[in-house]
């Protein structure tokens, strides 16, 4: 128990520090290596609270593929943050007020949080696991119980592709293609010529 | 072991999925070239999904978990949504190879359209219809913007999917409280956790209302309009042309399942949200149409006007009144069609119009067209014999019959004054001097739709009694 409290608090703070230092580092690049390290950290602690698929899902999703898409836009747009970031000391009267009043409705919020008793009245579903991992769990209903709707989130990513097809691929004249078959049908006959030189002459 | 969900009741689903996969592997390995063979094959492939709903017609079964529900007011709205994209195809394809947009996703963007709101007319639950209106709004937001060197057309793609998301947002917000106070996804759970003795919790009418703003913004009812005329506008008219009829007659559905799937006890919260909606598109609609210039435009307040004619059926809460909102759909179906394929046709040697001015004198130089875009504008001001009055006659006397006297008569007073901006269009065809005559080649799809819906519009009041006797069959469906 001790040794999980320990790694609760020891994972939390990384969490933390890592998503202070996401906005805080000056080179966007080492933000979005903040970013990841935040999202191990998190994956971690889903790892603690015995939700490992979520976890997995939050290191190949998000780390392996949202923030390496990040890696290339921060890489591959020439944006100034320096710039960006200017007049920040002018803003920071306002946006402290507004963080100020967000953690003042937010502790006032949880400080008189119960649930209402029509809320309390319905049986809000629980999972039952009867011992299996919450990845077997998933799976199991997944593509059972919840097939149409699986399938049919299939369909829209589909759909989402074509459409990225549509609006932005574009057959652009001059393109030099690898053409697999035209390579495999170049005959010594068509492509090279044999010349004989005479000694001592050159061509 | 967990047994295999019944997969027979979503064959019109399943056809349309495995199919566009099919069309999509087809386009992509003919290229360019192959519009027209997708084309004709997309619209063979919704034709097929509507013949795979009529076996099912007449029995309601739950599948999927309960998720997914296949029942005669399902296989009404989803034969018109059907025919609607089969026929939106077939008036598309010219116009896309005269403005360059050969592009063989079009089709399979609107069969994965047509999809998703098949989805939606299916949805028993919070998930599938989420799921339903995300699968057919993605498909609409590219389509705003197919038209990609077009700066309006791509403005008007990226205004749909800004404030769709924020749409979907509002949904799920509402979907999540509805969820969290009644401890269930699924409409009949709902229902059965508000059906209870005493006061509603708070959370499920708030829930409610967020809903309600969701599927209010895809309808287009105002307040939630504001993107309609300019997406209207900005999108290529055939798309312009899609989404007035399929994606409303979806979206209508979906309200109306939801509403009489997962709220029915409390109708008394939800009819007074649907009055106010009501009365506001339909004055909306009627006012702001009388300025408008531009045909689309036009059409886009129209759209709004006869969303809150059909709001007016599904107020009422009665079987009657969605008997009603049924055929004011079948009969929207066809009107709108009919007139967005001549708009489609409006073209001259240097292109594409969409001003008014510009169908000046079309009788003289364009007789045929002109009479047909005449019963069109009839129809949809609402002037008997025509089948646009019947649409309104059987929702105001729902109305009526549900002591709601007051709404038909605003409906009445608002027809009353969008009448004014469609017999303009009639007078300009037919009494003002003629502008250039419009190019005379406007393909064999385009005549062939105009002509069919024209006859439909014009011989609805012969044979009223099939469409009638459907829709009241469908809409008791919703009410074992």
């Amino acid at each position: 128990m001790i040794l999980q409290t320990i790694t609760f608090y020891l994972f939390a703070a990384i969490t933390i520090a890592a998503g202070f230092m996401v906005i805080a580092a000056r080179n966007p690049v080492h933000s979005v290596l903040y970013l990841i390290l935040a999202f191990f950290t998190s994956a971690g602690l889903f790892v603690l609270i015995g939700a490992e698929f979520i976890a997995m899902i939050l290191v190949i999703v998000y780390v392996g593929a949202v923030a390496v898409l990040f890696l290339f836009v921060v890489m591959m747009l020439d944006i100034n943050f320096t710039e960006l970031r200017q007049g920040f000391l002018q803003y920071l009267p306002i946006g402290g007020l507004i963080g100020l009043a967000l953690l003042i409705e937010l502790i006032m919020v949880v400080g008189v949080w119960q649930f209402g008793p029509e809320v309390a009245g319905h049986a809000i579903p629980q999972a039952t696991t009867n011992g299996m991992t919450n990845t077997e769990a998933l799976g199991n209903i997944i593509y059972t119980q919840y097939v149409y709707a699986f399938q049919a989130a299939g369909v829209i990513l589909l759909i989402a592709m074509i459409g990225a097809i549509v609006l932005t691929h574009r057959t652009r004249p001059g393109v030099k293609k690898q053409r697999i078959s035209s390579q495999v049908y170049r005959d010594p006959k068509t492509t090279i010529e044999v010349k004989k030189i005479k000694p001592g002459q050159g061509i | 072991m967990i047994e295999v969900p019944a997969l027979l009741p979503a064959l019109p689903e399943i056809i349309l999925a495995i199919g566009a996969l099919a069309l999509l592997m087809l386009g992509v390995f003919t290229g360019e070239k192959s519009l027209r063979t997708v084309s004709a094959l997309a619209v063979l492939l919704l034709l097929a999904a509507a013949a795979a709903v009529l076996p099912g017609y007449r029995d309601t079964v739950v599948t999927f978990g309960g998720m997914f529900v296949s029942d005669s007011f399902g296989g009404f709205c989803k034969i018109l949504i059907l025919l609607g994209s089969a026929l939106s195809i077939i008036i598309s394809v010219d116009y896309l190879e005269r403005e360059n947009l050969k592009r063989f996703e079009y089709p399979v963007l609107i069969v994965l359209a047509t999809l998703g709101m098949l989805m939606m007319v299916s949805s028993n639950d919070l998930i599938a219809l989420y799921i339903g209106l995300e699968t057919q709004s993605l498909a609409l937001y590219v389509m705003a913007a197919f038209s990609r060197d077009s700066a309006r057309s791509t403005e008007a793609g990226l205004k749909y999917f800004v404030l769709g998301a924020l749409s979907s947002g509002m949904l799920l917000y509402g979907s999540s409280l509805i969820y969290g106070f009644t401890g269930g996804t699924s409409f009949s759970l709902i229902a059965a956790a508000v059906s209870g003795s005493g006061p509603v919790p708070i959370g499920v009418l708030l829930g409610l209302v967020f809903v309600m703003a969701g599927l209010a913004f895809k309808v287009s009812a105002v307040p939630f309009h504001m993107w309609t005329p300019d997406v209207y506008e900005g999108a290529p008219t055939p798309v312009t042309a899609f989404f007035a009829v399929a994606p409303k007659i979806a979206a209508m559905a979906l309200l109306v399942r939801t509403m009489f799937g997962a709220f029915p006890e409390i109708s008394d919260q939800w009819q007074q949200i649907l009055v106010f909606l009501s009365i506001a598109s339909m004055v909306v609609g009627a006012v702001f149409a009388i300025v408008q210039t531009n045909i689309k435009r036009l059409m886009a307040y129209s759209s709004i006007g006869h969303v809150g004619y059909a709001l007016m059926g599904v107020a009422t809460g009665t079987p009657d009144g969605v008997k009603s909102v049924l055929v004011y759909l079948a009969i929207y179906l066809a009107m709108n069609v009919g007139a967005f394929a001549l708009i489609i046709a409006m073209r001259r040697k240097d292109g594409a119009t969409e001003s008014i001015a510009d169908l000046a004198g079309l009788s003289r130089t364009r007789p045929a067209m002109a009479f047909a875009l005449a019963i069109f504008m009839f129809s949809l001001a609402g002037i008997p014999p025509l089948a646009g009055f019947f649409g309104k006659f059987y929702v105001f006397i729902a109305a009526i019959e549900a002591n709601l006297t007051f709404l038909a008569v605003i409906g009445a007073l608002a027809s009353a004054v969008s009448a004014f901006y469609y017999l303009r269009i009639v007078k300009v065809m037919y009494f003002d001097e003629p502008a250039d005559a419009f190019d005379v080649n406007t393909g064999r799809g385009i005549t062939a739709v105009a002509t069919v819906s024209a006859l439909v519009t014009l011989l609805f009041f012969v044979f009223p009694a099939p469409i009638v006797g459907a829709a009241a069959y469908a809409a008791q469906s919703l009410f074992q």
